[in-house]
This record gives structure tokens, sequence and C-alpha cells, in this order.
């Protein structure tokens, strides 16, 4: 049934849905919503499950790393320094195959200390192993959290998704929402079945250390099992949309690039800008498209090449940054590109939540338009508050 | 006894204490047990991979997660309407337990999950090569606190866990050694009939890293609790309720053993005697404390 | 041997590892004073001593040659004796 809620709210309802049986998460803007509406849904006996108050982002995913190793379906949910903190944490989940799903409320890391959204938080872990997706709007943010447990959980994946939204932009956000009825969702999502856990019945050790003349092997299985889950991931939004009658998109959602001049490449609601904006492009006769890319890990090589590489200059918009290097996503980019010779630039905006309004994705249409190239090219930035002499030296990167 | 549930072929030193103290543990706690372990010597020596000397559901995930794995468990089983019906065993070396994993261990303990928690007390981190923890005693020779011209070896003393676990209200907290295999067994099944947090210290001498023949381990264990610096004793819901009883040895005959220690009795200085001396107050205050003093007509007790 | 799914491992696999072959001296039960107080078997480390009433052995596949077992033995009827070369 559709009712206007806040983003927060429509996570919150889909997990429950999914029925976890441990839910361990630890406050932290801005997350806190969803967690705080599932404890009020345990309080009240809506949603039967273990509560964890843990007292740390570190022990919020190792007590689902512990519930989930005992073979019951677990959920936490974090941001930014919270990511970080658990970031050991997070290795050791993927690298022991336990389906985990986390809710990340996508925000900027310290320093300096900001609590509004970028994706720092988890392009910083794009390496752990976890199923990243990335979510356009609440909807499918909610969505997303039914069909993450599906991936996980099937044995041909058996790994942890990570459910990407944007801090404040869709958890803070009020839409309307469609909550499926529990029927539908435990229809579509039957009970989970481990492919091992602790149990005394059947004792088994987990976590026995290798030396190195097996260590490359275990880890070996463990990067062909991220990279084999793409095809899952695009079933199951197939078996979504079947079932519940909407569909975000499978590994990426093209808009608009089958004859575009520049493709904006971008995650989140910052494709939703992009859409927006392309199309008010396309009317003054500049041929915008966007390819979001909704399944960031693994990564949609053979769909960026598909989409990408046909005559269309790339414009990369992230609101992440490799210190000291420039883009994350632009360099991936150019990677699965490798052989073509598509000029992919890379722009850094909306860091620590920062606007971006379609004015700025205009001025980048332009530059890349003009086969200017960048990577790492920061856009909109501030005389005030740079000093002038910086200032000027970053104009000047624009005009290279 | 039954089948060890720590099988043979593990690859711990001769005479190891802690290998000692956790067949003894997991004998004692049954194979309705899940372990979950924290990387150390215990963890390392009994899961080479292809290789498990583990006979129950075991899990090693990091070093400093521990109590958080265990409380993940302990919340699945309850979840599932098993609590009390699966033992959870959490387990860890000293520096596991005291410094890098306390957060989460004090986070268990607050919200009291049905979890025993066994620390197995070698006083260093010694899978690493013996560096001091926050457990690693007066005075005592590691590699990070060694003896030199400006030291005296570690300068602290040991972080008092007991206390901190009574502090939380653990409903049962005690501390036990492999001087006395019988007690750890009682210790660990009264533990296990409480629900609720349970907090054993064990100590476990470290032949390799205190500096002493294997065959001693246990008689080296003794000493340390006659001597007065490993008070053996129970709290129950925050009192004390038991003790053992000893007579009391002076600590040198307790160090003088352990190369550990030996770089205090190397001269015969003034400044190290007061160091002695200082080392027999610390164990003079445990035996009044803990009320370990045997009255002369009675027996001391043991195993 | 192809690594399993997330490298779990089947319990008791470590007997594979006959650690009897570290030693230098081996325990002897004389059995003759034995009281069967069982003491040995409990401070065994690898838990390798077998037996029962008054007659214990330690299993030499696994037996480390420690020594535990003679120095608490309280009838002295366990001797440490050297391993042939």
């Amino acid at each position: 049934m559709k009712r206007v809620m806040e983003g927060s709210m429509g996570v919150s309802e889909m997990v429950r849905l999914c029925r976890p049986k441990v839910v361990a998460a630890y406050p932290i803007t801005p997350q806190t919503h969803i967690v705080e509406n599932l404890s009020q849904f345990v309080a009240n006996g809506q949603l039967q499950a273990e509560f964890v108050n843990v007292e740390s982002e570190f022990s919020a995913a190792s007590v689902v790393l512990g519930a989930s190793a005992t073979g019951v379906r677990s959920y936490t949910a974090t941001s930014s320094q919270g990511m970080l903190l658990m970031n050991e944490v997070v290795y050791n989940i993927a690298g022991l195959r336990l389906p985990v799903v986390m809710t990340l409320a996508n925000r900027a890391i310290s320093p300096p200390l900001s609590i509004w959204n970028d994706w720092q938080d988890s392009l910083s872990v794009r390496d752990a192993g976890w199923i990243q997706l990335y979510a356009e709007d609440n909807q499918e943010a909610a969505d997303m959290h039914v069909q993450a447990y599906r991936i996980g959980e099937d044995p041909r994946v058996a790994l942890p998704v990570m459910v990407c939204m944007d801090g404040f932009i869709l958890t803070h956000a009020f839409e309307p929402i469609d909550i499926p009825e529990q029927a539908e969702v435990d229809a579509f999502l039957p009970e989970y079945q481990p492919l091992y856990k602790l149990d005394p019945a059947d004792p088994v050790t987990v976590g026995a250390f290798m030396e190195p003349d097996k260590y490359m092997e275990a880890r070996y299985l463990i990067h062909q099992a991220v990279a084999q889950a793409a095809p899952v991931v695009e079933e199951v939004a197939e078996s979504f949309r079947a079932a519940f009658g909407r569909y975000q998109g499978g590994l990426v959602d093209a808009y608009r690039c089958e004859d575009a001049e520049v493709i904006f490449v971008t995650l989140g609601t910052l494709a939703s800008v992009a859409k927006s904006a392309a199309d008010q492009m396309r009317e003054a006769g500049k041929r915008a498209g966007v390819l979001r890319i909704r399944c960031y890990r693994p990564f949609p090589t053979k769909q960026i090449r598909q989409i990408l590489g046909k005559g269309a200059k790339v414009a990369v918009l992230e609101k992440a940054l490799a210190l000291g290097v420039g883009s994350i996503i632009a360099p991936e980019i150019r990677n699965a590109l490798y052989g073509s010779d598509t000029p992919v630039n890379g722009y850094i905006l909306g860091l620590g939540g920062r606007d971006v309004p379609p004015a700025t994705l205009e001025r980048i249409f332009d530059h890349a338009a003009a086969g200017r190239s960048a990577d790492g090219l920061f856009v909109d930035l501030k005389a005030e508050h740079l000093g002038d002499e910086a200032f000027a030296a970053w104009q000047a990167q624009w005009k290279e | 006894m039954a089948t060890n549930l720590l099988a043979p072929g593990h690859t711990a030193c001769l005479g190891c204490g802690e290998a000692l103290a956790a067949r003894l543990v997991v004998n004692a706690a049954g194979p309705s047990t899940i372990i979950a372990e924290a990387t150390g010597c215990l963890e390392i020596i009994s899961s080479r991979y292809p290789e498990s000397a583990w006979n129950v559901p075991w899990i090693h995930s990091l070093f400093d997660n521990t109590a958080a794995v265990a409380a993940g468990i302990a919340a699945a089983l309850r979840a599932t309407g098993r609590e009390g019906q699966v033992n959870v065993l959490s387990q860890g070396g000293d520096g596991a337990t005291a410094d890098i994993g306390f957060g989460p261990l004090s986070g268990a303990w607050e919200r009291g999950h049905d979890v025993l928690y066994v620390c197995y007390d070698n006083e260093a981190y010694m899978n690493t090569g013996i560096q001091r923890s926050g457990l690693t005693p007066f005075h005592a020779r590691t590699s990070t606190s060694p003896p030199g011209r400006q030291s005296l070896g570690n300068p602290t003393l040991k972080k008092d866990l007991p206390a901190i676990a009574v502090a939380h209200g653990v409903p049962y907290v005690a501390t036990t050694s492999v001087g006395w295999p019988r007690d750890i067994e009682r210790k660990v099944k009264k533990a296990l009939s409480i629900r609720g947090p349970k907090y054993l210290q064990i100590h476990v001498p470290c032949p390799l890293g205190w500096g002493f023949d294997p065959s001693q381990t246990v008689d080296l264990a003794k000493l340390a609790v006659s001597s007065g610096l490993y008070p053996i004793f129970e709290y129950e819901n925050g009192i004390l309720t038991g003790s053992m009883k000893v007579k009391p040895v002076p600590v040198e005959e307790y160090l003088k053993r352990q190369v550990r220690f030996r770089h205090l009795f190397a001269a015969a200085k003034p400044e190290l005697e007061e160091q002695v001396r200082a080392i027999q107050a610390v164990a003079d205050a445990n035996l009044v404390k803990y009320q370990m003093v045997t009255p002369p007509a009675e027996a001391p007790t043991g195993a | 041997m192809p690594i399993p799914h997330a490298g779990v491992v089947k319990p008791g696999t470590s007997r594979a590892t006959k650690t009897g072959s570290w030693r230098v001296q081996r325990p002897v039960f004389l059995h003759k004073e034995c009281i069967g107080c069982r003491q040995c078997v409990y401070v065994c480390p690898e838990g390798c001593i077998v037996g029962e009433g008054k007659e214990y052995n330690a299993d030499l596949d696994y037996c480390k040659g420690c020594g535990l077992c003679a120095a608490v033995c309280p009838k002295k009827d366990i001797e440490m004796r050297a391993e042939e070369q």
C-alpha cells in the first residue's frame, strides 16, 4: 500500500517485512530514524527479533556477524564514521560469506566533521567484498532491501549486501512509498537457508588461518563469488518486477544514452538531478544522457562497455575523492573502457552535502562536450573559503 | 573422560598452560557449546587450515570482537528459542580481553547476554612474541617492557578485570588456575548453570614466555596462587563468596623460577630488593582482600 | 583438496598432525604405585593420556614429552626417559 512516509520509515518497514531475527545497530546521523523505527517495531511486537543496542558500530557489525554465522537473518545500518569503524569487520563478514544486509545512509567523513551526504563512506569499502547497491529514490531504497536479502542469501552468492542511500536527501525526505503485504514479501523471500552455521548438531570450525600456499586460492574464490553475483543481481531485479510490478534497473539504469553527446555517469539521487537536467538540456539542443550505476560492486563492466564507448563523451559525477589522486569512479569507468578512445572525465562535486544544481551540470556538459579533459576536477568551489591564490589556481584547472 | 572436545594434534608448545586450560574448559562445557574465539595462541594452535582441534562449533572472527560475536550468537539463539539449551563460550587471551577487545566486552556485559567469557591469562601477548599487555604483572620482562638501564620491566600493575566485571553487575565472576584442573571444571560448570553474563579468568603459565621448564607449568601455577600474586576467588552477584585458602609463600619463590623476573635478582642491590618488596606488598594486599590466608590450624586446599 | 565454502573446516581434524614427532623425552608409566587419581589425565595439555582404574598410558602419536604428567604424579609412578636417537 502506498503511503507518504519518511524515506527511513520506508526502509524500516521493508526490513521489518524481511523478518530479520537479529538487528544490531549504533546510532549515527542520518541513519538513526531507520533503527529507531525498527526498535519501536520490536517493542510493539510487530517485529519478532532481538534488537541489540550495541556500544559501537564495530560491535554492531560483529554482532550481526555472530548472528548470521549462527544461521539467522541479520541486519545493521550505519553511515560515515560508523562505516569506517566497522571496516575490519566488514572485510571479515564478506570473507566468511555471511549474507548480512546493511543500510548505508551515505554521509561525508571527517575531517572536517560533516553529517551531510556524500559517498566517501561506501566507496572507501568498495573492495571489501560486499555487494553494493545505490538507490536513486526512496521507493528503490526500500525495494532494494528485499532484493538484497534475496541476492545475498542465494547459494550462488552467499555474500553480504550494502544498500546505499543518500543521507538526508533520501533518509529524511517524505515521499509516497509502496509497502507490500507480509505475505507478498514472504513469497519473494523464503526463510534463510545458510550454507553453513554454528550448531552443536553439526560442528564446524569457521575462520581457520591459512598459510601462504593456500591463502591466495581462498581469496580468489571470494573474488570469483563477488564477480559472479552480477547476473544474480539482474535476475532478482527481474523477479522483483514480476512479483511487485516495479523495476528500477538491473546493474545499471540508462537514461537517454543512445544518441547522447555527453553521458553523465553517477550514483544515487544525483542521477535524478542529472536526468532532469538532461531533459532540460535536450530542449536546448544539448544531447545529454545519464548512466546510473545501480550495482557498483560487482562492477558492471559489460554494461558499461555496451552503453558507453559508442561515441559519447563521458562525464563522471562523483561525490567522493581519492585524496592526492582525484576521482575514484572515473578511473574505474576508464578501466572498463580500456581499449576504446572514449574520453572519460571525472568531476568532484557535492561533497559534505553541497547542493548540485542543474546549472552546474550544464557547465559540466559544456566542459566535456568541448573536449576538455579532467580527472578529479572539483566543481563549484568558493573564493571566499579558498583565498584568492588557491581559487585562481583552481579556476585555471577548468581552463586546461 | 569422554572424547576430548579439544583434540590432540594441536600445535601448542610443550607444557602450554593455555591449551591445558582450554581443554578442561571445553570438556566441562560439553558438546552443546558454541565457541567464539579471539586471535591468539589458542586460536592459532587449534585452527591451522585444513585442520581443526575443535569438536564443537567454533568461530574465529577477529582479535578484538569476540565478545560482540558471542553476543550475536547468543542473540541468534535467543531469537530462535534456544537460549539455555546451547552454551555460548567467548574466549581470548589477556590481550584480547583486557585491551583490544575490552570495549565490546564491556558492552556485552552491560547488555547481559547469556555468555561465559573465559580469559586465558598468560600475562602478555604471547602469540606475537611476548609483548606486554594490560594484564602483564609488575616488573615482568616482556619484549616491549624489557628491563634495562632505565627500566625494571613492566611498570604497571595488572588491570583488575574481575573487579571491572563485578562493577558491571556480572552475576558470576571468578578466577582460577591450571594449578587446580578440577577447580576449572567446577567453575565452568557452575558458571554455565547461571543465566546471564559470566566471567572466568584462568591463570595459565607460559613456559616460553615466562621462561621455565615445561614440566613445571602446574607447579608454578600453584606457587603463583600461594604467593598471593594470583588470588583465586568467586564473586556471586557482587559478593565475595569463596576464595582459595593458602599457606602463603614469599613471592621470591615464585619469581625466581621464571626468566621474566630474573633481572630483579641479578644482583643484591637495595633498589632491586625494594622492588621485590613492592611485589610482595601487592601479594600481601591480595591475601587480605580476598581472605586467602589459612589460619594456622587448617590445611591448605588443593584440587 | 579444494578449499570448501568460506574455508570452513571439519571438526577434530587436528588428529592428522602427529605431534609425537616433537618429543625428545617420553613418559614411561611404571604401573607400580598408581592410585588412580587421574591427575596425569587432567594435566596433559594434549589430552592424550588414556586408561582407566589404575592403568594409564600416553598416546605416543601425540605426546610431546612435556613432562607435566610425571611432575604432578603424587606417587612418582611416571618417569621421563630420553627418546632413543
